[in-house]
């Protein structure tokens, strides 16, 4: 038997992925989800200009316009129109700014109150821990759309009033969760290290416990900003969401809800860019999870 | 012997629980001068990190509270310093080095970041002197290529070279007192040996009052000048280290220097002191170590023992030096 040269580069082993901050070299992009979230935050930004008419714009003469690929279907109206003869895409277009700026703005309100809340809980401890964890367990304990809905009634529904609804309601989930994290990283001997160097409560929050925790608040920002598509959506399907003539896709969905046997397509679409949309955004904070922190999996 | 760096006076931290009150350190008196290295040792629970933890007052509170005593550093009392003074002495006047370098830096900032903060933070610096003093600093503990090193993360180092930018980072004021909390125990030999030279190094360079917790006697020979021996939150013996390896006069001190093991030794097994570490909770009214002990006295198990000098500068707390 004899001796055959061996490629050194075939023994190396692979580099260990030692403790310390997580990079996303090495881990290939879940490619269809970052299009599709790419494609619909591109419509929602660019949808004045991309869409091929007015959003408002009634035709009751076109009215129940099926879309392009059925037998009456036409490329002036390529996903059909509504009950009003207002053109399908456009209005899906539009939607998309609603749904995004909605999803986006509740989770980063809610994110940031949340982690300052996880923060001052976990670094404090005693009885300021106590209390504000009780807050947010009452808080998790609250029904969304319940309380979206008294909102709605009492002040009027509208843009901001959703965003704050779902904000007041969700912070609590970070809260909890970056608290946790808090806890274990106050054993760490930085935290330690920190202190005795002299830092400050400030200091110590906004320099060591805050970056260390980053990683965790995107991945939960990113899971969450499905779930709020959904429960505005669900808010404008019941009237307390995004007032009308506003498209948002829930109450569009709504719109089209008694037509629905003869005009699927009002109905049926902005149901279709919902769940593309959310399952975009499961699937990318998936991803996050498992590339970024993988003992996060109870999120 | 100059006048001392840190004085400590009949220092109590008590921690009170739902099973009674521990007295974890129970009227600790000693000083360190400049230049000096004072070994404390003693077992598990012996009441060694929590005596440091009482001299920069970071006692785990609220469960922990120092409860008497005097501390003084330079002649200011620190028991007696507000928050915000004792935060600004914490680095500036005195450092520590933790024992786990794996978990002593935050895993998300540059080593040039981490360096440069407590720097930027006492010497007001920003910059380029900035950068070259966090470059200087690693360079003083023997970091090789100390400007490539600073944009490393902490977990592309190995424990001995984190190790050394904690004690960079401690040297950064320079302070008056290191406190070094078994820096090494962690460490590869050859490391730690390497890791103990560059400690007395930084210690001349700045005249640094030292503070050595370990549990291995190996090491007190090794760097430190004077020892003093921690037994259920007491000194039981306090004195020069020669002394104290020569003619310990404490049983515990002689049963701790029995248990090293040496080579070539004819023993058939290793001596270990019979018994278990006190529980702290309920120590018994007279000499903690007297359960233990091969020749406790009738008035051992009755009355503690107080402080009795037996030698130049050597004293212990035993009945049978008894006054």
């Amino acid at each position: 038997m004899s001796l055959q040269a061996v490629d050194p580069a075939a023994l190396a082993l692979p580099e260990a992925r030692a403790e310390g901050p997580a990079t996303l070299r090495g881990r290939r992009l879940p490619w269809i989800p970052v299009g599709i979230v790419a494609v619909f935050a591109l419509v929602a930004v660019l949808a004045p200009l991309l869409s091929p008419a007015d959003p408002y714009e009634q035709s009751l003469r076109n009215r129940f316009r099926p879309p392009v690929w059925e037998a009456r279907g036409s490329w002036a109206h390529p996903l059909g129109t509504d009950r009003l003869g207002r053109d399908m895409l456009t209005r899906i277009m539009y939607g998309a700014r609603v749904s995004l700026a909605v999803g986006l703005l509740a989770v980063f309100l809610a994110g940031a109150v949340g982690a300052a809340v996880g923060l001052a809980a976990g670094y404090y401890g005693g009885r300021v821990d106590a209390a504000l964890m009780r807050v947010t367990d009452a808080t998790l304990s609250f029904p969304v759309i319940l309380l979206a809905l008294i909102l709605a009634v009492t002040v009027g529904p509208s843009f901001l009033n959703v965003v704050i609804a779902i904000s007041v309601i969700l912070w609590a989930r970070y809260a909890r969760v970056i608290r946790g994290e808090v806890l274990s990283l106050m054993e760490r001997d930085f935290i330690a290290q920190a202190r005795i160097a002299g830092a400050g409560a400030w200091r110590i929050i906004t320099r060591h416990l805050a970056p260390n925790t980053l990683n965790t608040i995107l991945v939960l920002v990113t899971l969450q900003v499905g779930y709020v598509i959904i429960v505005e959506a669900a808010l404008s399907f019941l009237g307390a969401g995004i007032p009308p003539p506003t498209p948002a896709w829930g109450s569009m969905i709504a719109e089209g809800r008694d037509f629905v046997t003869s005009a699927w397509w009002v109905s049926f679409l902005p149901g279709l860019a919902i769940l593309l949309v959310v399952l975009a955004f499961n699937l990318l904070g998936d991803w996050l999870r498992d590339t970024l922190d993988p003992k996060l999996r109870q999120l | 012997m100059t006048s001392a760096v840190v004085d400590v006076q009949d220092l109590s931290t008590h921690i009170v629980s739902r099973w009674g009150t521990v007295k974890a350190v129970d009227g600790v008196s000693f000083a360190v001068a400049a230049g000096e290295t004072l070994g404390l040792v003693g077992e598990s629970g012996s009441g060694k990190s929590m005596t440091c933890l009482s001299l920069v007052r970071l006692v785990p509170r609220p469960v922990a509270r120092i409860v008497a005593g005097r501390v003084r550093l330079d002649g200011e009392d620190l028991l007696a310093k507000s928050e915000a003074e004792m935060r600004w002495i914490r680095g500036r006047k005195v450092a520590m080095i933790l024992q786990d370098p794996m978990s002593s830096l935050n895993p998300v900032f540059s080593i040039g970041m981490q360096v440069r903060e407590p720097v930027a933070m006492y010497h007001r610096l920003r910059g380029r002197a900035l950068g070259a003093r966090a470059a200087e600093l690693l360079g003083a503990v023997r970091i090789p290529s100390p400007a490539a090193r600073l944009r490393n993360f902490p977990h592309q180092l190995s424990g001995g070279m984190r190790q050394r930018v904690v004690g960079a980072m401690a040297i950064a004021a320079p302070p008056r007192l290191l406190i070094a909390d078994e820096p090494t125990t962690s460490l590869d030999l050859t490391i730690q040996a390497q890791y103990l030279g560059l400690l007395k190094e930084l210690q001349e360079r700045h005249r640094l009052a030292m503070i050595f917790v370990t549990h291995d006697l190996g090491v007190v020979a090794r760097v430190c000048d004077r020892v003093a021996v921690m037994y259920g939150g007491r000194i039981v013996e306090i004195g020069p280290v020669r002394r104290i390896f020569t003619a310990p006069a404490h049983p515990y001190t002689r049963a701790l220097l029995e248990a090293i093991p040496r080579l070539g030794a004819r023993r058939e097994q290793l001596t270990a002191i019979e018994g278990q570490p006190p529980d702290l909770a309920a120590l018994p009214a007279g000499c903690a170590f007297a359960p233990r002990c091969g020749q406790a006295l009738e008035r051992c198990r009755r009355e503690a023992p107080p402080e009795t000098a037996v030698g130049a500068g050597h004293a212990t707390r035993c009945w049978l030096h008894g006054p």
